[in-house]
């Protein structure tokens, strides 16, 4: 005992020094090198991220960390932002709240991705946490804005309150309102998700007076272009904006007005919103583009020529969000203008037009390849693209961490060879040695993830559709990506044997999605049988998959690794293969 | 050359509401069979009837058709493949080809793509339909029995058929069906013509028969409304014909197959 002792430090000591750790692997690894860190660390955590709410219960969370201030929470699958998942899947954030207001009474933030938020959650969070400061719900649903009234009215100290993507029921544009007049703290506000609902404009503009850090202001598209002067002059000191409607008749004064407020902020450094553009209003943005880091106009339906001016004054630009209506020379233009890129992502302006509504091919996307060495993530939509052009930009651009391409006809094969996309994805996996994001599309055989399964040994997610011949495409990325988190597959040709096969695999995994693939509901079920730290759903809405026999295809598959059992929540099309489930069921 | 056609077993359609594929625009497309142009590999465009493909987020979705509907506004009404008009320097006219979004497609208030919210008295959680997925009341009302009043237990005999009157619209269940509209009032289902009841409805909400009282139509003239005495051969299958109570002025906005 003496000689330990002479080699350990006093608990406070140690509890000083992991106040410094703040990345949660960090926290992990610290908490496994002995039961007296373990117990240390998790005192002191103040931080959580659970990037599954089915994977723990809240009363596990709270029973290991008794005194989190910080709590951020992700639900429904990605594929629920397509329509893939069912409304009344679950992702319900009640019962974490309800159980969250009698252990953390000093539980300041709250971070939701995918859940559904009811105004009862809201006010559930206003009445039970008195520090509460921030509040941000990435594309959550089920609340309306008298639930936010809630918030507003309740939250003394808030700091932030974020919707982003939400679908929020708007019943009155005075929530707003219910910010008391001593709230000064607020610094980070987006309210673009309420559309073109209008809130009360002038509780907003007393709002942005009294609140004199905000940094971060996102309107909504209801706010016309005449007003954004009005609010800009109340706070210089912005560093991101989002604008709302972006268009009205050309009036100079209007312009000038405009165009003064905007020079006026020194800071701005982020845009975004410009729904419904008139170009004739972007030179008053002109002042403040050398400054600009980030831009998002993938709302707005700028052509080409107004789009290429507006971003040859942004030689700073990281980031740029856009609609295909760029074109490829608009991506030239940016290509040598902006050699600092590092996120750019091109949205379809016509997504279900049968032919080509702008000129946009992967062309664009080369040129951004050879003159943007510092690019790291990719979101690209197109028409058309080639092995060719693939390999030249994997060989442009090593650094690629997100490379996730979209083109629009399923399993479109290479335009000029007319061979699958296999070499083309092969060499973005073979050269992009720190790629952690793929999301393939066009023409694709199991040799593309032979490529995956050999080469994506940092691949964390990985997203797949019409796209593979047989099990075998499925076992090489299974058995291959050794950092492989998350799986989303749909519209494969993958059954039982890969999957059944490759069944620890999915112990070291958050999550796998199948839909439309060839997995039997026998498979299902032995999966969930044999394999209880799986949660096994089948999802079907026609009908239960017993009622047809055991090797009859699945609709949709959905296995997550959790430590909390079965969840109780199931709606009636959602069928879990745990063993003891069933029985009940 | 492979196309889409060569995979039928992979490609997913909606055909979730006892009947074949309705999808209005996705149906045209593979009727209208395009012949193949010039080197094109990939023929016949079958994106515009797969679910959630291409996988853009519900959010932009929305953004992207309330643009399309506020330039038609700005235009006046207009029928399919307009073309670009340069107005003043304002915004340019978007050209859809004639496809799913500005034309054909449901839009609620919201702006959702043909997806409406639908609540049931006495079932706390609430569910969403593709409008877009249907061409007439018999079909909505069968997919939302289907959803709501069929227990998914029930297996094969309780599958009905369209040839079968719904129960929901003829007045005869315990429960009607009702839906907000545009300006806020609750009005039984199918009052109106089906494009204009798509164009103006917000949410459903299948109400207690007991609680539908005052609502638009009493219940017993809903029965001998002419639009519920259809039988299968009518409107859900020639969705280009107009059902005959459909107002003769309305432009017919389906392109011929």
């Amino acid at each position: 005992m003496q000689k330990e002792m002479a080699y350990s430090f006093p608990d406070e000591v140690l509890k000083h020094v992991f106040t410094f750790i703040q990345s949660d692997e960090d926290r992990n690894a610290v908490s496994l090198v002995c039961k007296s860190w373990y117990e240390i660390e998790r005192w002191c955590r103040r931080k959580v991220f659970i990037g599954n709410c089915y994977a723990v219960s809240p009363r596990m969370v709270i029973r290991r960390f008794p005194e989190v201030r910080s709590i951020e929470l992700k639900g429904k699958p990605h594929f629920a932002d397509f329509n893939l998942v069912p409304d009344g899947w679950g992702g319900y954030v009640l019962q974490w709240i309800a159980e969250m207001a009698g252990a953390y009474p000093w539980l300041g933030e709250i971070r939701l991705k995918r859940m559904v938020v009811t105004d009862e959650s809201l006010e559930l969070i206003a009445k039970s946490f008195k520090n509460f400061k921030v509040l941000v719900l990435f594309s959550c649903e089920g609340f309306s804005t008298d639930g936010l009234a809630a918030i507003a009215a309740s939250c003394k100290n808030l700091r932030e309150l974020d919707l982003r993507e939400s679908e929020v029921d708007d019943l009155s544009g005075h929530w707003l309102a219910h910010f008391p007049e001593t709230c000064t703290s607020l610094v980070s506000l987006n309210i673009s998700c309420l559309g073109s609902d209008e809130v009360s404009f002038s509780a907003l503009e007393r709002l942005v007076d009294r609140c004199p850090n905000l940094r971060s202001l996102q309107l909504n598209r209801g706010v016309t272009l005449d007003k954004i002067a009005n609010i800009l002059r109340r706070a210089p000191q912005l560093v991101d904006f989002g604008t709302g409607n972006y268009a009205a008749e050309l009036q100079p004064d209007v312009f000038s007005n405009l165009a003064g407020a905007f020079s006026s902020c020194k800071e701005l450094k982020s845009l975004s919103g410009f729904w419904d553009v008139v170009p004739a209003y972007l030179p008053a943005l002109y002042s403040i583009c050398p400054r600009l880091t980030s831009l998002n106009l993938s709302y707005a339906t700028i052509q080409s020529p107004d789009l290429i001016k507006l971003v040859s004054h942004c030689p700073r630009l990281q980031r740029l969000l856009v609609l295909d209506y760029v074109e490829d020379s608009g991506l030239e233009e940016l290509a040598s203008s902006c050699k600092d890129l590092q996120e750019l992502r091109v949205f379809p302006s016509d997504p279900f037009g049968a032919e080509p509504n702008v000129s946009l091919t992967e062309q664009g996307l080369v040129a951004v390849s050879l003159g943007c060495p510092k690019l790291q993530s990719v979101l690209y939509f197109c028409r058309r693209m080639s092995n060719a052009a693939l390999v030249t930009i994997a060989q442009n651009c090593p650094n690629l961490t997100c490379f996730r391409l979209c083109i629009i006809e399923p399993k479109t094969a290479d335009y000029l060879t007319l061979e699958p996309l296999d070499a083309g994805f092969g060499a973005i996996v073979e050269h992009c040695k720190d790629l952690r994001r793929l999301s393939l599309s066009g023409l694709l055989t199991d040799h593309v993830f032979e490529y995956i399964g050999t080469y994506g040994k940092k691949l964390e997610m990985l997203s797949v559709a019409f796209a593979g011949d047989s099990d075998l495409g499925l076992h090489h990325v299974l058995s291959g990506c050794e950092s492989l988190r998350k799986l989303e597959i749909r519209d494969c040709p993958f059954g039982d044997k890969a999957l059944l096969a490759n069944a620890a695999k999915l112990e070291t995994m958050r999550s796998l999605w199948m839909s439309s693939c060839a997995v039997s509901f026998g498979a299902c079920k032995l999966l969930g049988q044999k394999m209880p730290k799986l949660n096994v759903e089948v999802i079907d809405e026609t009908e239960p998959p017993d009622s047809r026999p055991e090797s009859y295809p699945v609709d949709k598959l959905y296995i997550y690794r959790s430590v909390a059992g079965p969840r109780f929540d199931m709606p009636p099309f959602v069928w879990s293969m745990d063993e003891a489930v069933k029985i009940l069921h | 050359i492979l196309t889409a056609k060569d995979f039928p077993s992979v490609v997913s359609h909606r055909t979730k509401n006892g009947g074949p594929s309705v999808s209005v625009s996705g149906t045209k497309r593979a009727a209208e069979s395009v012949s193949h142009e010039g080197g094109s590999p990939t023929g016949v465009s079958g994106s515009s009837q797969v679910v959630g493909w291409p996988p853009i987020r519900a959010y932009r979705m929305n953004s992207l058709v309330n643009q399309a509907k506020s330039q038609r506004a700005d235009e006046g009404d207009s029928g399919i493949g307009e073309k670009d008009k340069p107005k003043d320097g304002l915004k340019k006219k978007l050209n859809y080809n004639g496809n799913k979004i500005s034309s054909t497609t449901t839009v609620n208030e919201k702006g959702h793509l043909g997806f409406v919210k639908v609540n049931m008295d006495g079932i706390p959680i609430g569910r969403k339909v593709d409008l877009n997925a249907h061409s007439c009341y018999q079909s909505l009302a069968q997919a939302l029995e289907d959803m709501f009043l069929r227990s998914t237990n029930s297996v094969g005999a309780e599958k009905e058929q369209l040839t079968k009157a719904s129960k929901l619209l003829d007045g005869s269940s315990e429960f009607v069906l009702t839906y907000e509209d545009k300006e806020g009032d609750w009005m039984l289902v199918g009052d109106v013509p089906w494009r204009m009841f798509v164009s103006s409805v917000r949410r459903l909400r299948i109400m207690r028969t007991s609680e539908a009282n005052g609502l638009g139509i009493h219940k017993k003239s809903m029965a001998n409304h002419s639009c519920f005495s259809f039988s299968v051969s009518e409107s859900c299958y020639s969705f280009v014909a107009a059902p005959r109570f459909h107002d003769s002025n309305e432009r017919q906005r389906s392109k011929p197959i």
